[in-house]
């Protein structure tokens, strides 16, 4: 046994970690766990729903839940972008109230109702700009920069009006919420659909465009995993965190139209806490607070099962309404530690 | 018109007289630096000498005070990595700078890839990304698996890839080789000869003087951030290299040889800490391993063998999910770091970026960690013990600068390394298990460690020494542990004719039974003495 011979036969490089099949496709995939579980609640709910109280599988239903809660998906979108960095924005609340009742204003004093909606707009655009420049230039954190948002487009808002602003009915702006039927069914149960739900989905299939599909997107994933590293690897990190906040504020302007069009009227106490429901949508839909991980697709799932949520309470007429909140806190609690189970499971 | 004289090279980049400050530090004054077109260009100083500062000065990470940087002949100020890529200037800096919440093929291809008409063609940039990892040996990795499953020497091939993928001209590699063993060293250095041969230029970072004789053509010298000169590696022996890094003369090197130091260990008969068959699935098969008072014992290995997957089972970083372990002969339960270190074993991990440093906190609350941790929250250190602690550690480990006061983070990658070591040694543990701690340390406070390390052991504490440099393992320990493939293959007891050779061989053939010593001191070593 000769223990000493040439360096030739030296055993190859690395050896890959053996794990197998499933066991590995889960680890690769740890991060889809939440969204899946997001999704399975959803169905949850609905088949409770169904079976509960009726009526829930069906046209009209449905159509009411995306209707409802087109502004919300909009909103919980820009969110994510924000959120998949690390960052947050508070201000987006107060931002759609700002820019809701001054465009219902600005409309009933005559102005082109096309040039008030891209100026509502750009409202949202430029709230996001400054809390990006606060946040990127001046060092701010971003939950005070948007925090000072938030109250500037609130205080703003009510220095404009303090009671409800309505819309004239004949406003080109309520067009956005005419009802197409998609499918004319038995009586009353049609799917439904307006522009703003157009404008939604169109929303969401941007951003997951921008988000997977684009160098953009891959940047926002990697500042959420590490900024520094970011920085060090030569990506463009300051612009698309400035971009990011950006993309949050004209997110809003797009929910204020969307739902200023629903309702036809504007207040200056529109949209509190409005901010929270999307965070809790996109933690929900598996978006990590710590940034990096999540999807878009999901917080529209979670946006529909705090919508689906709602609509359940109401049906049950047992429940009192000022239960839901409760009800959102639980299953934020249950998803919260939900991804804290994948987060202590990954680092292994 | 004729040209008789060839026209003499001109350098790539260029750095004149270069200074940059930090508070209360001068790291670099007044450095010039040239890199030429396919040339491998050595930057050797001491941990602290200033070689990453300057690195990041050309790349525009930190502002230069003072100085004028030519690229390709033209004045340039950088700002910043992106920056610096587009003026054809890829850097691997010296901690693996990735993102561990991607895959691996994302991480080597963020910002380079492949866009058809849909945007992003991921089919098309995952391939891209295997053939770039493939060039360092990594092809059969999968590009879709997270970066976190895998060990921080596989991240940093994996880095280096990534700064491939950029047809680059220059590309830097601030301490590329600090975790890779010797075969992935020869991959790499295949990797960067070919570039060079293409007329890349390279700039390196190592503290290991066999592998910079091996590679580079050209060395400059930095000492505390001044600039020492510039040489062509075949002219300047080794013994002058060192005495002009360390500024003095150096009688002997005996220390940095091989050879195992002499040096008798107390034998006891029981073993502190005893492991029956403990393993883990995936990571480690199930091991058998005796631990004793006042030994060193080495895990030898290859990368991805398991020796830190080992490691983490003893100390509990991970959870074994068979076996047992013993301590001092009674069966305990290691499950967590906590009961680890409640059992006085100390663990340093191999990944101080991540698990070691805590990056805002001074190296005084560094070094004092692990103690105030062992002690309990309740029961502070008080100020003097701090002192104590923190003043023998920074004197013995020869931190630089020795201010306790400075953030962490703001220390040299080798001086980092010390303080992290110091927080270990200051635990007075009974079994400390150290991973990679000599990991980008220089020639002379390698030394310095390797002799704590016995001295420690001296004093009756367990040692478990893990090192990719398969000479330190040698050098240092009364018994090794050969690792191959996720399974123990061999234990060796150190003596006469054992050596790093014999070590890749044992696991090259494997199968050699253990404790067939005997055989292993024939002559056919030729290292056996000097
Ligand atoms: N961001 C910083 N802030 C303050 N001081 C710094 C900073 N970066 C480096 N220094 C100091 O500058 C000096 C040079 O550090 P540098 O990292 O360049 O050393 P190095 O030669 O790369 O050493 P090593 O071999 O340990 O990596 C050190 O004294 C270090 O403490
Ligand atoms: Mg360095």
């Amino acid at each position: 046994m000769s223990t000493v011979t040439s360096f030739d036969n030296r055993p190859t490089s690395v050896e890959p970690k053996r794990e197998g099949g499933p066991a590995r496709w889960l680890k690769a995939h740890l991060g889809l766990l939440p969204t899946f579980a997001a999704l399975l609640i959803f169905l949850a709910m609905i088949v409770y729903g169904e079976i509960a109280y009726g009526r829930i599988l069906q046209a009209s239903t449905v159509s009411n839940l995306l209707i409802n809660n087109a502004h919300l998906v909009i909103l919980a979108v820009g969110l994510t972008f924000v959120i998949l960095t690390g960052g947050i924005d508070l201000s987006v609340g107060a931002v759609i109230a700002f820019s809701s009742v001054a465009g219902v204003l600005l409309t009933n004093a005559g102005w082109n109702p096309w040039f008030v909606i891209v100026l509502m707009v750009l409202i949202g655009s430029l709230f996001g700009l400054i809390s990006g420049v606060l946040i990127q230039f001046f060092d701010v954190q971003p939950f005070i920069a948007t925090l000072a948002m938030m109250f500037l487009a609130r205080g703003l808002a009510s220095m404009l009006s303090t009671t409800p602003e309505r819309l004239a009915d004949e406003s080109p702006m309520r067009g956005l919420a005419t009802q197409f039927k998609l499918v004319d069914g038995p009586r009353v149960n049609d799917l439904v659909i307006t522009p703003g739900v157009i404008i939604a989905v169109v929303v969401v299939l941007v951003a997951v465009f921008l988000l997977h599909r684009t160098r953009f997107g891959r940047t926002v994933y990697a500042i959420g995993g590490s900024e520094q590293s970011s920085t060090l690897m030569g990506l463009p990190v300051v612009s698309t965190k400035l971009w990011v906040y950006v993309i949050s504020g004209t997110l809003a302007g797009v929910a204020a139209v969307v739902y200023t069009a629903r309702l036809g009227s504007a207040q200056n106490i529109t949209g509190i806490g409005w901010e929270l429901d999307a965070i809790a949508a996109t933690v929900i839909g598996g978006t990590l607070l710590m940034g990096g991980a999540g999807f878009v697709l999901g917080s529209v799932v979670g946006a529909l099962v705090l919508g689906l949520m709602n609509v359940l309470i109401t049906r049950d007429g047992g429940i009192r309404p000022e239960t839901t909140t409760i009800i959102t806190g639980g299953i934020l609690l249950v998803f919260v530690l939900l991804q804290r189970a994948v987060a202590s499971r990954r680092r292994e | 018109m004729t040209a008789p004289v060839p026209p003499a090279p001109v350098p790539i980049v260029e750095m004149k007289s270069i200074s940059i400050s930090f508070p209360g530090v001068k790291a670099l004054d007044g450095v010039d630096f040239r890199l030429f077109p396919g040339e491998v260009h050595t930057l050797m100083g001491e941990n602290g000498a200033g070689k990453s500062t300057l690195i990041k000065a050309l790349t525009g990470v930190y502002r230069i005070d003072d100085g004028e940087i030519l690229v390709g002949g033209q004045s340039r100020r950088l700002t910043g990595t992106a920056d610096a890529q587009d003026a054809g200037i890829s850097t691997v800096y010296q901690e693996v700078n990735l993102c561990d919440n991607l895959t691996i093929g994302e991480n080597v291809m963020l910002g380079h890839e492949t866009r058809g008409r849909f945007g992003i063609n991921w089919t098309a940039t995952h391939r891209a990304a295997v053939d770039a990892l493939e060039k360092l040996g990594l092809g059969h990795l999968n590009p879709r698996q997270p970066l976190s499953t895998l060990s921080l020497a596989v991240q940093q091939l994996v880095a280096i890839s990534r700064a491939m993928v950029a047809k680059s001209t220059v590309l830097i590699l601030d301490e590329p080789t600090s975790s890779l063993d010797a075969n992935e060293v020869e991959g790499l250095f295949a990797v960067i000869r070919r570039l060079r041969d293409q007329g890349v230029a390279i700039l390196f970072v190592s503290h290991f003087l066999d592998q910079v004789y091996a590679i580079s053509d050209r060395m400059t010298v930095l000492r505390n951030g001044q600039y020492q000169g510039e040489y062509l590696t075949r002219e300047l022996p080794r013994a002058a290299l060192i005495a002009t890094m360390i500024g003095k003369e150096v009688a002997s090197l005996a220390s940095l040889d091989s050879e195992r130091a002499e040096r008798d260990h107390l034998h006891t008969d029981e073993p502190i800490l005893r492991a029956e068959g403990l393993g883990r699935k995936g990571s480690i098969d199930p091991t058998d391993l005796e631990l004793h008072r006042g030994e060193v014992v080495g895990f030898a290995g290859l990368l991805g063998s398991g020796r830190t997957e080992l490691a983490r089972l003893l100390y509990g970083a991970d959870k074994a999910d068979e076996g047992q372990v013993y301590f001092r002969g009674k069966k305990v339960d290691i499950s967590t770091p906590t009961r680890g270190l409640a059992h006085k074993i100390a663990f340093s991990s191999e990944n101080r970026r991540d698990e070691g440093i805590v990056r805002d906190l001074s190296v005084r609350e560094n070094l004092v960690l692990a103690v105030q941790a062992k002690r309990g929250w309740a029961r502070p250190l008080s100020k003097r013990d701090k002192d104590a602690i923190v003043t023998k550690y920074l004197a013995e480990l020869n931190v630089r600068p020795a201010d306790p006061d400075r953030p962490i983070r703001n220390l040299s990658g080798g001086n980092q390394q010390k303080v992290l070591l110091g927080r270990w040694l200051a635990t007075k543990p009974e079994l400390l298990i150290l991973d990679e701690p000599t990991r980008g340390i220089d020639v002379g406070a390698k030394a310095e460690i390797q002799e704590q390390v016995a001295a420690l052991a001296d004093d009756g504490v367990a040692v478990v020494f893990i090192s990719s440099e398969l000479e330190e393992v040698v050098r240092l320990s009364d018994r090794i542990v050969v690792l191959k493939d996720h399974r123990k293959i061999a234990e060796i007891i150190n003596g006469p004719g054992v050596t790093a050779d014999l070590i890749v061989n044992t696991i090259a053939e494997e199968g050699v039974p253990a404790g067939a010593d005997a055989a292993w001191s024939t002559p056919a070593d030729r290292e056996v003495s000097e």
